[in-house]
């Protein structure tokens, strides 16, 4: 059961957007519609899960003083290696988020959770955090997306679900961004209140 | 396996190699995924030649020329015309253009023209506008309503407007300065296609034209 903790931990308890707050820039920026967050979150997942399993087999072998701009190579070869493949085989997509693929490398919940969390566990462990983390992730950006994407443009996935033109419009906007994060946390810590 | 220590030598040694790994997979990818990139790249601009350009029985790819607009200021641009041939005539043409004037830096778009320089079709290539509001202009200035279409206008028959600028085309709701450099980017494609050398002179004829037709 302890395994399956470790998924669940990165999806409520320490969920980097809603709780731990990392990793803002792509949060705000990617999320226009539900479909480019999750893109966006798989983008991460996939970097998170790779550079958790690299990082967690050779942390024995990187000096302590030298250790971040080793985690960061290798991250932003993920990252690189991901981009490519975007490039070449799902362009449509690539273009779409194309843009916010290299900002993969500075988000924060990579590198912290390999500093936090691969450094110091087994290379199993440190993929089922990825994986969880990364669900975490992909969840809180595609409900932001999706609401995002509702109260702007009245479709959730490209499905019409009221006229455009009753759309408000700041939502699309960077600033609805903020306001919807703002009260998705609100929501999520009333949750968490009421179960204590 | 013991912990490395952080000496001068370990610490050298290790980040080298990582770079020397690192590098020779990047090296790797790159050579596995230049020809998809390559092939996905020109399949995107083939099919925007195919959607904008009138019926073509050659290879526009292959006989594409370039002409140069602004030529000697800093806003000059070389822009790609794709010709599209019937049986050896030229019925239209497919322009590769862009404006530097939108909300969020650059727009390219491709031009679909009539032998006769009327628009037959456009496709947004890339741009950075707002999301929701200037991102419209894919549909926006091809649907058939009011004054939104631009589809066989004729930019040598008068200047395309904005309707804010005096002009007949409807704007983007919200998106004036994306709708006035979608505009400028249709505008540059027409002078590319028509082969005009720079703005000044093709300006002017143009102004004079615009008075008479308002008489």
């Amino acid at each position: 059961m302890n395994k399956l903790k470790i998924i669940l931990n990165g999806i409520t308890k320490e969920n980097p957007t809603f709780v731990l707050l990392l990793g803002m820039c792509p949060t705000l920026g990617t999320t226009t519609s539900a479909e480019n967050g999750m893109g966006m979150g798989l983008a991460t997942m996939f970097v998170l899960i790779c550079s958790n399993i690299v990082i967690s087999l050779i942390k024995n072998i990187i000096p302590d003083k030298v250790r971040i701009p080793a985690f960061i190579v290798i991250i932003a070869t993920f990252v690189t290696v991901l981009e490519m493949c975007m490039k070449a085989y799902v362009p449509a997509l690539y273009s779409s988020l194309g843009l916010f693929i290299p900002l993969i490398v500075v988000n924060c919940i990579v590198l912290g959770r390999a500093e936090s969390f691969a450094a110091k566990h087994g290379w199993f462990d440190s993929l089922l955090d990825g994986l969880g983390i990364g669900i975490g992730f992909t969840l809180a950006l595609t409900l932001l997306g999706a609401l995002r994407e509702f109260l702007g443009t009245g479709k959730i996935f490209n499905m019409t679900l009221f006229p455009e033109n009753y759309g408000i419009l700041i939502f699309i906007l960077a600033p609805g961004a903020f306001i919807a994060l703002g009260y998705l946390i609100v929501i999520v810590n009333k949750l968490k209140s009421n179960k204590q | 396996m013991a912990k490395t220590e952080s000496t001068f030598l370990n610490m050298v040694l290790v980040l080298t190699i990582i770079c020397i790994i690192v590098g020779t997979i990047l090296g790797g990818v790159y050579k596995l995924t230049e020809a998809p990139i390559a092939k996905a790249e020109k399949a995107k601009q083939e099919k925007a030649i195919k959607d904008v350009a009138p019926d073509f029985d050659n290879d526009p790819i292959a006989e594409q020329y370039t002409h140069e607009l602004y030529a000697g200021t800093n806003e000059n641009m070389i822009l790609t015309i794709f010709p599209a041939k019937k049986n050896g005539i030229l019925v239209g043409a497919a322009v590769e253009s862009l404006t530097r004037k939108g909300f969020g830096g650059e727009i390219s778009i491709m031009v679909g023209f009539n032998a006769d320089g009327s628009i037959r079709n456009y496709q947004v290539l890339k741009h950075a506008e707002t999301p929701g509001l200037g991102s419209k202009m894919q549909e926006w200035f091809r649907t058939d309503k009011n004054h939104q279409s631009i589809l066989g206008l004729n930019p040598g028959k008068g200047e395309m407007k904005v309707s804010k600028d005096g002009g007949n085309i409807d704007a983007i709701t919200a998106a004036t300065i994306s709708s006035r450099a979608f505009i400028d980017a249709i505008q540059n494609a027409y002078r590319a296609f028509m082969g005009e050398p720079d703005v000044h002179s093709a300006a002017s004829p143009k102004a004079n034209q615009n008075k008479e037709e308002k008489k």
